[in-house]
């Protein structure tokens, strides 16, 4: 870890301004990814602006019925929030699917979005990777890539530049309730929808997101639709807890008077650069009862162009199962009870 | 008298632990304490041709950078590197020249004032390197396999027997046969504590060591022989170690390191290794195995043919015995064994937890329940139908054998009877429900072990033995058999360990503790008991005057008449009788050679195991699994319970999570940390029964003991790997069984 400057404003504003003054300054909040990467080497900032000052502690409902999810309000604290649990199940389970309690207790919801691939080339300076050292190259396309993505890496050239996955889980519910981002910056506030927070590697694998240099996130607004009936979040790893999604998946459905499903949303996790969702797999689904075989049509469209790259490409099958037994679950309303995962292993 | 052994006792270490006032070796301090941080390579072979340190150097408060171009002078033998575990070969020297060996290979030392600065200044270090093509694929050098070398290694390790009778004529006109390919992934060591040295220079350069090993005189010796330095100028202490399951029956290289740097600043310096860095040196090999198995339409198997394939380093020849548990298992007439060995550019592997135990039990135990199934009779069945008491791969008796009670108690209490043996034929919604079971088996050695025992004139008992205390208990159950052996109150006395000033034991490893350091401490405890006993003679007007010592017992601290409690004289008045000094003895204990040579002596077990597999998913949770152990004489069922439990924590670990995964293109292991290195969490835990079986044997050792370090885990992989067939009708040969294996 190198050495570096450090300082802990009280307001946004001079946050952000103390940010935009600096070359390599990263904010800091619970740290719970940062310092694991600066002790790595992987992260090399030579200024910390620490941000847990700011006044950015809330969870405020939201007039026309949503509620805004401040950045440093710690996921232990969304997770377990009364409005969030009554409202918003399906984020609660998500969050508690990730971590243990203690970094759940340190982790914050604006870090989460900012988490970093568990990649393990990403993670290993010995080792060559494109979103560490752009141009290096991408030891996981044929290394070891068993925790890997199997949608979305297409690149401008012949191979891709980067098969890393987001490894949060939050991020994956979030994307199925279409949550909305809030940052403040040097040209002043800005939203962004969820669903382009987080971007494709394509040609610049080292960027994860398309927020812009200075720009602090300071809340995230849950939309007013709760899907508090009908959501399940399904997630398949190599031990019952405490590891990354080898694949989860997010669902999140409204059924209307007759049992029909009205809208569905259903969020990949652990299988792209960013949660991976396709609308027009989805509308599969309007209209339709629950029916196994169109279940697996859904899942057959949602993987459509899945590639896999030697240790991963089980994933695109575990990945159509998933989303099958998810959608099961949500529609009758089990969440995960019953699945090889209880809620009291999660919990 | 016994009022103590055979009791579920608390461990006497317990508070010291739960408070953080049982320090570790990289807890200790010393004045002006330096740090240590190694650099590692980060290519898998070839020369380093340049080694830039200036601008680390450059660092205030950097204190050295130590690399191969400017180490000190260090010894030129082989011999002089080589410790009480070695096996034969060229031992890893580091900081030797610029050859890279392996992956991670340490290249340089950094020392500075400050940990986190050391840190720092490593990764300015720059390095160049001439590249050499490696091979760490053991899968795709099998063609390579050779015979390993033998040396003293082979005394504790020996090859399989020779072939008997005629195996490939009787597995050709078998009417059922099995045939299988076995294989796991390597593993690496991952005790909560990793590698740490403090080296303490004291004013006349001579060296007090903190060092987390397996036995403090094993690093006093390597250090002694690399560093051409007097035993007397060297000393380690390791009082407590946080797990090492094997890995510290070997100095790692920081001590090394720390010893070098200590020596060459004249400093105190301390080296820890990272996490990532606990991948950097031995593990348990990759293994491939195939099996053939022949029966008669009864079940009797008569053929066993059984082979092994094992990785090894390019500098030392690491063996296990993997084939030969076949026939110590099973009575065939017709067995053809082989083990290999192929070296690959990687770190020597090293010992781990039942090593080649639970690499080639899992394989014959998985190969039975395929015959059980090829041949339509129940596993547990098969299994009585080809019992043994005779270990046949030294067609000798066994001194005890208590599996067969072992079968019939863990079958009661797991239920087995009401088994269907049908594939799949049980389930829990979208769960397949899957039984399985497996023997197990692991040896019972006692080695020669010396202890000291002083009454010290306030009447207390100290009693010391070099060994080691990895969490099993040892400090506890010493205690347990120095108090009985004396009659006095566990309160009274005090069992110390790990430090090489104390009288010699070996290694802590192979399950051979109890045995070994258990019997040293009861026969000092006999012998000071007999100087008590004749102090006790000598004082005025003694009631034990005219008496034997086939007389006497030792019982509430006093030396009394067997046949008249009432003579009695207190420990306390026999030690007054000293005229004013404590009362001393050291003792040796040695094997009873003759007594044991005709016998085959091993712990054994039997384990049933619960699955539950979800059948889209491919998930699996262990749900219910049930060891009984055959283990000798228990010494402490709380401490004994809990070694078990640990033993089958890791065999669930074994069977479905664990493997370090190699990129061979790079030659690298890549996933090494605790985040994608998987060993279970409290959610993969689910009800663990443990029965100790009834097992008197008064051939393996004084104490009757067996040892359980080992036998936990043995049985552990098959069982589950056997269930998970039962649950899904697929037999899955390699492990771990991860859910992908499944789909």
């Amino acid at each position: 870890m190198n050495s570096f400057s450090y300082s802990r404003p009280d307001d946004v504003n001079a946050a952000v301004g103390e940010i935009s003054e600096q070359t390599q300054a990263k904010f800091i909040a619970g740290g719970t990814n940062l310092l694991d990467l600066m002790k790595e080497n992987v992260e090399h900032p030579q200024h910390l602006v620490d941000i847990n000052h700011l006044p950015l502690g809330f969870i405020d409902e939201l007039p026309e019925g949503g509620l805004r999810l401040g950045a440093l309000v710690t996921n232990a604290d969304t997770a377990y929030h009364e409005l969030v649990q009554k409202n918003y199940p399906l984020l609660s389970m998500a969050i508690l699917a990730g971590a243990s309690p203690q970094l759940r207790n340190m982790a914050t919801n604006g870090g989460n979005l900012f988490q970093r691939t568990r990649c393990y080339y990403f993670y290993d300076t010995a080792t060559a990777c494109n979103k560490r050292e752009p141009g290096s190259g991408c030891g996981a396309l044929t290394g070891y890539n068993r925790i890997h993505a199997i949608l979305g890496t297409a690149s401008s050239g012949n191979t891709p530049q980067c098969i890393a996955t987001h490894p949060s889980d939050m991020c994956v519910a979030l994307r199925a309730l279409d949550a909305v981002v809030r940052v403040s910056g040097p040209n002043g506030d800005r939203t962004i929808p969820i669903a382009d927070f987080h971007r494709l590697p394509g040609d610049e694998p080292e960027r994860d997101n398309t927020i812009e240099p200075g720009e602090l996130v300071t809340a995230i607004d849950l939309p007013a639709e709760h899907f508090n009936t009908h959501y399940t979040y399904l997630k398949l790893r190599d031990r019952a807890s405490y590891a990354f999604a080898l694949v989860s998946v997010a669902v999140a459905l409204r059924l209307d008077e007759g049992g029909q499903i009205a809208e569905a949303r259903i969020a990949l996790g652990g299988v792209a650069h960013k949660p991976w969702r396709n609308p027009a797999a989805e509308a599969l689904l309007t209209g339709k009862a629950a029916d196994t075989t169109l279940f697996r049509q859904v899942a057959e469209q949602l993987l459509d162009g899945a590639q896999g790259y030697g240790n991963n490409t089980f994933k695109i099958e575990l990945a159509k199962r998933a989303i099958v037994r998810a959608l099961d679950m949500a529609y009758a309303g089990s969440t995960q009870a019953g699945d090889a995962y209880k809620q009291e292993d999660i919990l | 008298m016994s009022n103590y052994i055979g009791k579920p006792l608390s461990r006497v270490d317990g508070v010291a632990k739960v408070t953080g006032k049982a320090k570790y070796a990289a807890e200790f301090d010393a004045p002006d304490l330096t740090y240590g941080y190694v650099v590692s390579s980060t290519i898998t072979k070839g020369r380093i041709t340049h080694i830039e340190t200036s601008e680390a150097l450059s660092l205030p408060g950097v204190l050295s950078v130590i690399t191969h171009e400017n180490r000190p002078k260090i010894a030129w033998l082989d011999m002089s590197y080589k410790d009480q575990d070695a096996p034969p070969g060229s031992p890893f020297r580091p900081l030797r020249d610029n050859k890279i060996s392996y992956s991670g290979q340490p290249i340089a030392l950094v020392v500075a004032e400050t940990f986190e600065l050391a840190r720092y200044a490593a990764s300015l270090i720059r390095v160049d390197y001439r590249e050499a093509p490696h091979e760490t694929n053991l899968d795709t050098n099998l063609h390579r396999a050779r015979k390993p070398k033998s040396g003293l290694a082979s005394l504790l390790k020996p090859p399989p027997p020779k072939p008997r009778g005629n195996f490939d004529e009787v597995y050709a006109a078998s009417p059922a046969k099995v045939e299988g390919r076995y294989s796991h992934s390597p593993e690496h060591h991952n005790p909560m504590e990793m590698f740490a040295s403090t080296v303490v220079y004291e004013k006349d350069g001579k060296l007090t060591i903190y060092d987390k090993t397996q036995g403090a005189q094993n690093s006093q010796l390597y250090v002694t022989q690399a560093f051409n330095m007097s035993f007397s100028d060297v000393r380690v202490i390791s009082p407590f170690v946080g797990g090492a399951f094997g890995s510290g029956l070997r100095p790692q290289y920081q001590l090394f390191l720390a010893v070098m740097a200590a020596r060459e600043l004249k400093r105190s310096v301390r080296v820890t290794l990272t996490r990532q860095q606990m991948f950097t040196f031995g593990h348990r090999p990759a293994t491939i195995q195939n099996i053939a198995l022949g029966a008669d339409s009864n079940g009797k198997i008569n053929a066993i043919y059984h082979d092994a394939v094992g990785e090894t380093s390019q500098f030392e020849d690491y063996t296990e015995i993997v084939p030969t548990w076949s026939p110590m298992i099973y009575p065939a007439e017709n067995v053809t064994l082989d083990y290999k060995i192929v070296p690959l550019d990687v770190f020597t592997p090293l010992d781990m937890r039942a090593p080649g135990g639970v690499t080639g039990v899992p394989a014959i135990e998985t190969a039975i329940d395929e015959m059980a199934y090829e041949l339509g009779i129940d596993p547990l069945e098969l299994r009585l139908i080809n019992y043994s008491d005779r270990n046949m791969a030294e067609d000798k008796p066994f001194s005890s054998k208590e599996l067969r009670e072992c079968f019939r108690q863990g079958a009661e209490r797991f239920g087995w009877a009401k088994r269907n043996p049908k594939p799949g034929s049980m389930r829990d919604g979208h769960n397949l429900i899957g039984w399985g079971m497996s023997t197990g088996m692991w040896e019972a050695n006692q080695m020669p072990a010396r202890a000291e025992a002083v009454l010290t004139v306030n009447g207390k008992l100290r009693v010391t033995s070099a060994t080691a205390d990895i969490g099993t208990g040892t400090y506890t159950i010493m205690t347990q058999i120095a108090a009985d052996t004396l009659g006095m109150p566990m309160e009274d006395v005090l069992f110390k360990l790990g430090d090489s000033d104390m009288p010699l034991a070996p290694i802590e490893g192979g399950s051979w503790t109890a045995a070994t350091v258990g019997s040293a401490v009861k026969v000092v405890c006999e012998e000071l008991g007999r100087k008590l006993f004749k102090l006790a003679q000598k004082i005025p007007g003694s009631p034990l005057a005219k008496a034997k010592w086939d007389d006497v017992e030792f019982v509430d601290k006093h030396i009394r008449l067997k046949q008249n409690p009432a003579a009695a004289v207190s420990l306390q008045q026999a030690v007054d009788q000293n005229g004013g000094a404590a009362v001393w003895q050291k003792s040796t204990s040695l094997p009873a050679m003759m007594k044991q040579k005709n016998y085959s002596r091993a712990a054994h077990s039997a384990v049933f195991v619960e699955v539950m597999v979800d059948e889209d998913l491919g998930t699996i949770r262990v749900t219910r699994a049930v060891s009984a152990i055959a283990g000798g004489k228990i010494l402490n069922p709380k401490t004994a319970r809990s070694q078990i439990i640990g033993g089958m924590v890791w065999g669930i670990s074994k069977a479905l999570e664990e493997e370090s995964v190699m990129d061979h293109t790079i030659g690298r292991f890549m996933n090494h940390s605790l985040a994608e290195y998987h060993v279970p969490v409290n959610a993969d835990i689910h009800d663990l029964d443990v029965i100790f079986v009834e097992e008197h044997d008064d051939i393996v050792n004084p104490l009757g003991v067996k040892g359980l370090g080992e036998i936990g885990i043995v049985g552990m992989p098959a069982a589950i790997a056997n269930a998970v067939f039962h649950a899904t009708g697929k037999r899955i040969r390699e492990l771990p069984i991860t859910l992908d294996k499944i789909l």
